[in-house]
């Protein structure tokens, strides 16, 4: 039988404390679709996705209002790009990428993810082209994300591709400079990626999941920074079982919703992804939760301590409320998408050092983070090769997305509206790591590869 | 099926004869009304069966908002299903 505080509980955390349904994401594969004429194949890219995807949004905006949750975002993920462009030598990729816009224009999706390559250890046909095209691909369009994965535990670091893809964030945000360098915004460098990742900008659909499916991205960091509030004395492990309980509702939430859109689309689903992902919205930050935990601004000393136990806990709380849970799954930490953070980062607190560390417990990485504008490529290769070491060593996923300011230095702000937020320009170390980007070759996988 | 019509806010005259209205209106039946004060809010809570329903799940809920709006007051209609998936095991 149904209790009242449970209805009004439920009621309370969609109203006032962002609870919502981030994102329901069709991952539709477009390995049938491979062609040597790129016309036809991006004609089949077209077909393909409309056919799949024409009912997502409608079928997306009768559950929200049958079960009065806010589903915010209807997606699609797609199989990496860079795999239809091996079909096709001497080809500009980028038709790919318009295609894909034409399939979002018409599906009512705010993005579709994929325009990716995977490149951990090393460029095979269509990989190149795909990432040399990745500039012009994000300029030309609107709502088509990408991703390159350049690293894994498996396979080390590819450091060609980690200095490649340095020059790649700095063209994009040079591209896109007029429009607040947001091409950079939607570009985003993985070690570890996952292949059934709901959320963007990193979601591809992996060659190894069914022709069609459907993923959940779950969030709500306002509610478990409301529940954290209602205990200012509890002792930490009280707060982690606190955590857990939240999080486990929340997840049961986003796998009724998923089975539901599964059902109604005809389509298997996936996973649900049990990540809390923040908004520049008021109240739904994943920095005041671990503020609520009893730090006086994120970015401080205990800052990681806290996240650690945060990530963990809600894995350890969703996890059983879901038939099968992906992704990547855990705390996101954008700056420039989460009010707490932007104001540590411009308080001076929150350092791009202590983002790195935090990393390391976290389901992400170093995450839409502005830096100065004449940052140099090989600065950018440099972050993005500490961070890949991090998930390649810790088995975990890590990415990078920076957006570099372009014509803009410290103190100076980007916004980019939207979910996307925005927020100050952080300052970046000016020693040089171009010689050691520059040597090329490859980070040899460590000893954590060797399980068999 | 069941549906649950919560009504949040400032007590008045006949907001129970509005609402219940509303759902004979689209012949669902209303199983149980529960009223109180909480949290220092009044709230009342009906659970409804929408199984024989004359129209579309969407139409009650549009109608219900914008009751809720007529008269100042919060008013939400979902599905029973979320209540039970996420309160209980």
């Amino acid at each position: 039988m149904l209790n009242v505080y449970d209805i009004l509980e439920t009621i309370r955390m969609i109203q006032d404390e962002c609870l919502d349904i981030r994102t329901i994401t069709m991952g539709i594969s477009l390995l049938d679709c491979i062609d040597t004429d790129i016309d036809k194949a991006c004609e089949k890219v077209y077909n393909k996705i409309v056919d799949r995807a024409k009912n997502l949004v409608p079928v997306g905006q009768q559950i929200e209002k049958e079960y009065g949750i806010p589903i915010i975002n209807k997606r699609i993920s797609v199989t990496p790009v860079s795999m239809l462009a091996a079909a096709c030598p001497n080809q500009n990729p980028v038709k790919f990428a318009k295609a894909l816009q034409r399939a979002a224009d018409v599906c009512g999706v705010n993005f579709i993810g994929g325009y990716s390559a995977l490149v951990h250890k090393g460029f095979s046909a269509g990989d190149m082209a795909l990432i040399q095209s990745i500039p012009e691909a994000l300029d030309v369009t609107q709502n088509i994300c990408s991703s390159v994965n350049i690293g894994s535990t498996k396979s080390g670091i590819n450091m060609d591709a980690v200095k490649l893809m340095g020059q790649i964030v700095k063209q994009t945000a040079e591209r896109t400079a007029d429009r607040e360098c947001i091409g950079s915004a939607k570009l985003v460098v993985f070690c570890n990626a996952v292949e059934d990742n709901p959320f963007m900008a990193g979601a591809f659909h992996g060659v190894g999941e069914p022709d069609c499916e459907i993923h959940v991205g779950v969030s709500g960091p306002g509610v478990v920074r409301s529940a954290l509030a209602k205990y200012p004395d509890a002792s930490i492990n009280e707060l982690a079982d606190i955590i857990k309980k939240t999080a486990f509702k929340i997840t049961r939430m986003g796998q009724l919703v998923g089975a539901r859109a599964s059902k109604e689309l005809g389509v298997p689903f996936g996973i649900v992804d049990l990540s809390l992902a923040p908004t520049p919205a008021i109240g739904d930050s994943v920095a005041h939760i671990l503020e609520e935990m009893g730090l006086e601004m994120c970015g401080t000393h205990g800052t990681t301590a806290c996240l650690a136990m945060l990530n963990d806990a809600v894995k350890k709380g969703g996890v059983m409320a879901s038939s099968s849970v992906g992704g990547l799954s855990g705390a996101f930490i954008p700056v420039s998408e989460d009010a707490g953070m932007i104001d540590a980062a411009v308080a001076g607190v929150l350092s791009l050092e202590k983002l790195e560390a935090m990393t390391a417990v976290c389901s992400v990485g170093l995450d839409m983070i502005i830096v100065p504008g004449d940052i140099t490529p090989e600065t950018i290769s440099a972050i993005i090769a500490d961070e890949a070491a991090i998930g390649m060593v810790n088995s975990k996923t890590t990415a990078v997305r920076l957006i570099p300011a372009i014509g803009k230095k410290e103190g100076e702000t980007l916004e980019f509206g939207g979910l996307l937020g925005g927020g100050p320009v952080m300052p970046v170390r000016e020693k040089s790591a171009a010689k050691f980007i520059n040597r090329g070759g490859r980070i040899p996988a460590p000893m954590q590869s060797l399980k068999n | 099926m069941k549906a649950v019509v919560t009504v949040i806010g400032k007590d008045n005259v006949g907001i129970l004869h509005r609402v219940s209205g509303i759902c004979a209106e689209y012949n669902a039946n209303v199983l149980e009304v529960t009223q109180s004060v909480l949290q220092d809010m009044f709230a009342m809570i009906m659970l409804v069966d929408i199984s024989a329903m004359t129209a579309d799940f969407s139409q009650l809920v549009d109608r219900m908002e914008n009751l809720g709006k007529e008269l100042g007051l919060s008013i939400h209609t979902m599905h029973e299903d979320i209540f039970n998936s996420m309160h209980s095991i």
